[in-house]
């Protein structure tokens, strides 16, 4: 898993069935400093986050997983909203 | 997930049977400002989409395989929307 800020989100009128009513949001991922880390990416939202949010993130198909019966075509999805974090 | 461009169609006759009738589309990663990143990709489409359009891909096998509708598919890159829009606000 890794930490993200949630900078924008995606509007998709046409898109798969798995994916009806489910929130897509533009994730910025960070690293433990708070500095951009990596590329942006689309992730599924199971947990209501919002822009301007810190959250953590998994990949692969375990993204799907807080929609299960529902088979989601995901890669990507929020499963967590962090309040605040602490290094070392 | 990432965004993509459609960027080209892909006529394949020897093929696997899991993609018999599907569409391939050949989809260039951008990022949100629409430049290229990375390789080109060739992509199962199940939502319609056409050369041109931005399009939301997964990249993981088992998203893919239910995109196609095929569980346990050789796919691992499908089209699962077109975006209409993105809105960033930073």
């Amino acid at each position: 898993m890794q930490m993200a800020r949630v900078i924008g989100d995606v509007v998709a009128t046409r898109k798969d069935d798995g994916l009806s009513g489910i929130t897509l949001l533009v994730l910025q991922p960070i690293a433990a400093d708070g500095t951009n880390a990596g590329r942006t990416l689309v992730a599924v939202d199971s947990v209501g986050a919002g822009v301007g949010e810190t959250v953590f993130f998994v990949r692969g198909k375990e993204a799907s997983f807080p929609f299960h019966p529902t088979e989601v075509p995901a890669d990507a999805g929020i499963v967590g909203i962090i309040d605040q974090w602490y290094v070392g | 997930m990432q965004i993509a461009r459609v960027v080209g169609t892909v006529v394949a006759t020897h093929k696997h049977g899991a993609f018999e009738g599907a569409k391939l589309l050949l989809v260039q990663p951008v990022g949100l400002d629409d430049t290229p990143r990375g390789p080109t990709l060739l992509a199962v489409d199940s939502v319609g989409a056409g050369v041109t359009e931005r399009v939301l891909i997964v990249q993981e096998g088992r998203a893919a395989g239910e995109a196609l509708g095929r569980k346990g598919a050789p796919v691992d890159t499908a089209i699962v929307g077109i975006i209409d829009s993105v809105d960033v606000q930073e």
